[in-house]
């Protein structure tokens, strides 16, 4: 699978709060909810980006709250992938759950410039930087978390495994 | 290499298969909770898995606490999903308006935690129970509609860090102040992905309730977990919370066999840790988390003079009757500044009963402070307190990221309940001392 849109920086400790604020909780719709995305700390981001556009962040992306509302949010603004340096814990867990391409890099986050049109191969985890024609490797998901992307989420993996059943 | 306590705990939900940190495991789950906010997510992702019923109707908790009582309609059809949901899958553990509190004071109080349990719950404050011993940590909706369908979760083993905390806690300081200064000291990814283990002689001297708000903001250092081995504060609390199970010559007996289960949850001492912090509390003063991190942490006395708008005690961190009796104690005969709005939000029907007889709701509101109905809204910007721009609140809770209490432009300071109820009086944020 191939990713190709423009980057959108933030930086560290980006939390749920600031990618979805709590008064818009009271849906879950993907919609809604991406129309308010990041709103806080960067005003009309949804409307300011492209459909397939890239989030660039640093360290502990996601942190706060267990709310899945933000990387449905994410999704539902049109972003297709957040590469940082790291995630937290819970927003990790809930991009994979629902299938929203996350991507851990060291390098990539410090050297990509907002704007710049960033290309992924989603299989490989290779990122081209195609403005500064520079190319970022990620690390890899533990076999077990592969297994779980690989299914499209994780209702697909237990459905695949037979893993719920009366 | 002996094991953690959290090894010990996930190798007990894995048919005696023993693990060590960094494995992948299949674990089994003894409680799995949602609110109002998340819980809907979950059973509409339930739905689509299409298996019918939850795993286990008694090991299945829903509590609507964060927009209840419903503040607008959309909250209240959320709320009226999990209540319809409770009652089609005959839900044990439903906590209806007027029975219910914010889910992580009620549980514990309710007696459904105990030492070596697996819990998870769709809040990241679901940390909280490992105050109580228990590996308990948030996970998002899916996960959770997961566990209702298979009973099962995966997780990474996590490594863990040892905290051991000496010395002498100073007037006013308590286990808020020790934790704020944690997070402080090692970030708010500090942790991440890793469980806190909370020994030394000061957890042992820590009561119930401080525990409990230590293990709570784990989490706001990237915690997967925080935890503390079960002793005999541990113990005498599941016997208060579970008098009715214990009473008698066969509930004593019964309290004896659970006390010897919950004793083999402990860290060997040769258990591996990633590292261990050394904290002496000695030197520490109240502190407060300024602007915007939990990390952001200052002692209260080395702040310059902070206009505070509006004061907020309560919550899943420092909602509890220990909290409101400190806060009482400050504003006893005193008066709220008259620039200020105190909020005092009891996080349990219980809590708020018990503050009612103690007579520590007229002191409240003797301050001209108000008294709300237990809920998760002000702390999370949901309403019953919601700050305007350019506005700042001391709060008791545990989070002040950007725009977390309300508008983008309004700030939030962390603290214990004695520097809020200190601030509701002088009007900027002070050291307990000053009133």
């Amino acid at each position: 699978m191939k990713i190709k849109g423009k980057a959108w920086k933030f930086g560290n400790n980006i939390n749920t709060d600031e990618i979805i604020a709590a008064r818009y909780l009271n849906t879950f719709d993907a919609k809604e909810l991406g129309s308010h995305c990041m709103e806080d700390i960067n005003k009309e981001f949804p409307k300011k980006i492209s459909k397939g556009d890239i989030i660039v962040a640093g360290k502990n992306f996601g942190c706060g709250s267990s709310r899945e509302h933000a990387p449905i949010a994410i999704k539902g603004c049109g972003i297709s992938c957040v590469i940082a340096e790291s995630f937290a814990r819970i927003f990790y867990r809930n991009a994979i759950n629902i299938g929203l391409p996350i991507l851990i890099s060291q390098d990539a986050p410090r050297h990509i410039k907002e704007k710049n049109i960033i290309e992924i191969n989603a299989i490989d985890g290779v990122i081209n930087d195609l403005t500064q024609k520079k190319t970022y490797s990620t690390d890899k998901f533990a076999d077990f978390m592969q297994e779980i992307v690989n299914s499209g989420g994780l209702l697909n993996w237990i459905r695949k495994k037979g893993l719920a059943k009366r | 290499m002996g094991y953690t306590i959290t090894e010990k705990i996930f190798s007990a939900h894995l048919k005696g298969k023993k693990v060590k940190a960094d494995e992948f495991v299949y674990a089994s789950v003894d409680l799995a909770l949602g609110n109002d906010i998340t819980a809907p997510i979950a059973i509409d992702q339930f739905k689509k898995i299409g298996i019918g019923k939850v795993f286990n109707r008694k090991k299945v908790v829903l509590v609507p606490d964060h927009f209840i009582p419903a503040k607008d309609i959309k909250s209240a059809q959320q709320a009226k999903v999990l209540r319809e949901f409770a009652a089609e899958q005959k839900i044990v553990h439903y906590y209806e308006v007027g029975r219910m509190g914010i889910e992580h004071a009620l549980l514990p109080e309710l007696g459904i935690i105990e030492p070596g349990k697996l819990i998870i719950g769709a809040d990241s404050h679901t940390c909280t129970y490992g105050a109580l011993s228990a590996f308990a940590t948030g996970v998002g909706s899916t996960d959770l509609a997961a566990v209702w369908a298979t009973g099962y979760c995966w997780f990474k083993v996590p490594k863990t860090i040892k905290f051991i905390y000496r010395g002498k806690f100073k007037k006013w300081v308590c286990g808020k102040d020790i934790i704020l200064y944690t997070i402080g000291k090692i970030g708010v990814d500090g942790a991440l992905y890793k469980a806190m283990e909370f020994t030394g002689q000061v957890i042992k001297s820590l009561s119930m309730d401080e525990r409990l708000t230590m293990a709570n903001m784990a989490i706001e250092a990237g915690g997967k977990s925080g935890i503390i081995a079960p002793d005999e504060k541990t113990f005498e609390y599941l016997k208060t919370v579970n008098a009715k199970r214990y009473k008698g010559k066969s509930g004593q007996k019964q309290f004896i066999s659970d006390m010897k289960r919950w004793k083999s949850f402990y860290s060997d001492a040769d258990a591996e840790y990633e590292t261990v912090v050394e904290i002496n509390v000695s030197d520490i003063e109240p502190q407060v988390a300024l602007p915007h991190l939990p990390s952001n942490t200052k002692a209260v006395g080395k702040v310059k003079k902070m206009r505070v708008d509006q004061v907020v005690i309560g919550s899943c961190t420092n909602g509890r009757i220990s909290d409101l009796r400190i806060a009482a104690k400050i504003l006893k005969g005193k008066k709220v500044h008259p620039k200020v709005r105190c909020i005092v939000f009891p996080a349990t029907q219980a809590i708020y009963l018990e503050a009612l007889k103690e007579g520590l709701l007229e002191i409240f509101i003797n301050a001209e402070a108000v008294v709300s109905t237990p809920t998760c809204g002000p702390c999370l910007g949901g309403h019953m307190g919601i700050l305007a721009e350019g506005e700042r609140a001391v709060a008791t809770t545990n989070r002040n990221f950007v725009g977390r209490m309300g508008h983008k432009n309004s700030e939030v300071v962390l603290s214990s309940p004695a520097v809020a109820a200190a601030s509701a009086i002088t009007g900027y944020i002070s050291h307990p001392d000053a009133v």
